[in-house]
């Protein structure tokens, strides 16, 4: 159910995102999805590859500060309401939500939606006995 | 006396009081004659001060003469204050130079003698013997350290690796398949090992790895317990610069209190770095030192820039030489910022106290809007990297805090990917003031 991200300590300063990509891509790893949280001095870049160990040992030969987090992939229906739905399903069991972001491409007629919870076990309980899908790694990484 | 105490030259090293007063005052009016006769600059300052080198009666006497600087050394670049003919010089060092022209030193045959005998002191002081593998971790070069160390481990009969600085995995793949005992280093570049060795899985208790000697830039308590830990060795501090002689001024026995500093071959003072007056013996200061036995390059009243403090009861050891307290920053170091006396070692303490946080930092001081201000920026590594933006900035918020506590003035940190803060030959930049500018 858990879905392996890593994370990308990057300064705030022009070409920074250009090197990672580029390292990545030198390296044929295909990012699936990405995410930005920055401040002014500096950024958290949070991916989503098909080959994460392979992402962080090129990033580390690079020198980069990286790290590993478990999030999850939540198939969102695509219509209005759709997302508020399942806000509302962790709020009733008090998961709170660290960071969201959606993913590139679609699974089937839903959106995909990557969350960091404060407690991930809660949240994957609390989602399948709500009915919510809850995308395997495999199928996330190959969307 | 515990019996594992070892003293490479107890005649010298354990001395009366008496003996070594006597020795000092000889030896320096020796000193003084041989500058008097041969060294431009030291005639110059003799002249401007009407003292001459038979007005010495006692060693206070010498307070009557003037500092030497490192400016001296630049205006006398390269040769000018070599006190013999090149014919008798053997050797040439130079200190890094980072800003202006280097500082170039000479030695004879037995300057080069003296400087191994005394490195020898302080390695068997920290435990160093025969029986060890000793791990050189600092350039070969210019710089003084390497062959210091090179040339006290051989005299003691211990094996020497000369590996120098650099290419962190190999240091490892010998440290493990040659068995180094010793480990030699700045103690920047000890934690460096520390990190590599964490990230390859390599266990310090599966290293022959025992005992380090660090030395080459100011390091504090804190970074002594890091790197005990973490390496699993007894760590311990050696001073010297090269316009002295190099490594083997002092240095630490492994009671740790204090580096013995060689006062047969050195006279030390402490003054008061604003005014130039000597201070009273315990007194914290900048440390001036005294020649007393060098030939090629001997210095009179060098101010060495370092604040560091004395002391003269004789050690658990049994050594009865003047004890050196490790260095607490440079007084080219000290930034004075809104008014307040600031030293980066203080600074360094400080994130050594947030879990994780290893000394690569830089301060920079500027001006902005007329108001002094201070930003440390801290490289990133994995224990301090934190996946939550929230988590992350709670960090920076509480070092913030910390160091506004103890320095008294507030500093903004700022977070810097590894690696970009600059390094000179293997010691840390720590300072960049850009208010002279």
């Amino acid at each position: 159910m858990k879905v392996e991200q890593i994370s990308i300590f990057i300064e705030n300063k022009s070409g920074r995102l250009a090197e990672v990509c580029g390292i990545l891509g030198q390296a044929g790893v295909n990012i699936r999805a990405l995410s930005l949280a920055d401040t002014s001095d500096f950024g958290i870049l949070r991916l989503i590859v098909k080959d994460s160990e392979k992402a962080l040992k090129v990033l580390r030969e690079h020198n980069f500060t990286v790290s590993k987090t478990e999030v999850i992939g939540v198939e969102v229906p695509d219509s209005p309401g759709g997302l508020s739905t399942i806000l509302q399903i962790l709020d009733r069991n008090n998961v709170n939500v660290e960071y969201m972001y959606a993913f590139v491409e679609r699974s089937g007629d839903n959106a995909v939606i990557i969350f960091r919870f404060d407690d991930v076990d809660e949240a994957i309980t609390a989602l399948s006995k709500n009915g919510v899908n809850i995308l395997k790694s495999e199928m996330i990484t190959s969307i | 006396m515990d019996r594992s105490v070892r003293i490479w030259n107890k005649a010298d090293e354990c001395q009366s009081r008496e003996q070594i007063l006597a020795l000092q005052l000889n030896r320096l009016q020796q000193t003084l004659n041989l500058v008097a006769n041969k060294v431009p600059c030291y005639q110059a300052k003799f002249k401007e001060s009407g003292f001459k080198p038979q007005d010495l009666q006692r060693l206070e006497d010498l307070h009557h003469l003037p500092f030497t600087t490192k400016e001296d050394l630049r205006l006398n670049y390269p040769y000018g204050m070599f006190a013999v003919p090149m014919r008798d010089v053997v050797r040439i060092h130079s200190s890094s130079g980072t800003t202006g022209k280097p500082t170039v030193v000479g030695y004879t045959k037995e300057d080069i003698t003296t400087w191994t005998e005394l490195v020898a002191r302080f390695m068997t002081a920290a435990g160093v013997t025969e029986e060890d593998i000793v791990h050189i971790a600092f350039g070969y070069g210019l710089f003084t350290g390497a062959f210091g160390l090179h040339y006290g481990s051989e005299a003691i009969g211990a094996s020497v690796i000369p590996i120098s600085g650099g290419n962190t995995d190999k240091q490892l793949m010998i440290m493990q398949d040659y068995r180094s005992s010793a480990l030699v280093c700045t103690p920047s570049y000890g934690l460096t090992l520390a990190d590599r060795m964490e990230k390859q899985g390599i266990d310090p208790a599966s290293l022959a790895l025992r005992v380090g000697l660090f030395g080459a830039e100011p390091w504090s308590e804190q970074m002594r317990v890091e790197l005990e830990q973490r390496l699993g060795i007894m760590a311990t501090d050696n001073y010297g610069l090269s316009e002295i002689m190099g490594p083997g001024v002092a240095g630490e026995c492994r009671f740790k209190s204090g580096m013995h500093l060689a006062e047969d071959h050195f006279y030390a003072e402490i003054i008061d770095p604003d005014t130039g007056e000597v201070l009273p013996a315990g007194a914290v200061g900048e440390l001036v030192l005294t020649s007393l036995t060098k030939q090629a390059f001997p210095m009179i009243r060098y101010r060495t820039r370092d604040i560091s403090r004395l002391t003269y009861e004789t050690c658990e050891c049994g050594r009865t030489l003047a004890r050196m307290e490790k260095t607490r920053g440079r007084t080219d170091d000290m930034l004075i910022i809104k008014g307040v006396n600031v030293f980066p070692t203080q600074i360094e303490e400080v994130l050594f106290q947030i879990e994780g946080c290893e000394p690569h930092y830089q301060l920079i001081v500027d001006r902005i809007n007329n108001m002094d201000s201070l930003e440390v920026q801290v490289e990133v590594n994995e224990r301090i990297f934190f996946d939550e933006m929230k988590q992350q900035r709670q960090f920076v918020v509480e070092a913030e805090k910390r160091l506004a506590t103890v320095l008294g003035v507030s500093a903004k940190i700022k977070l810097v990917e590894p690696s970009t803060i600059q390094r000179h030959e293997g010691k840390a930049v720590r300072v960049i003031d850009r208010r002279q500018q």
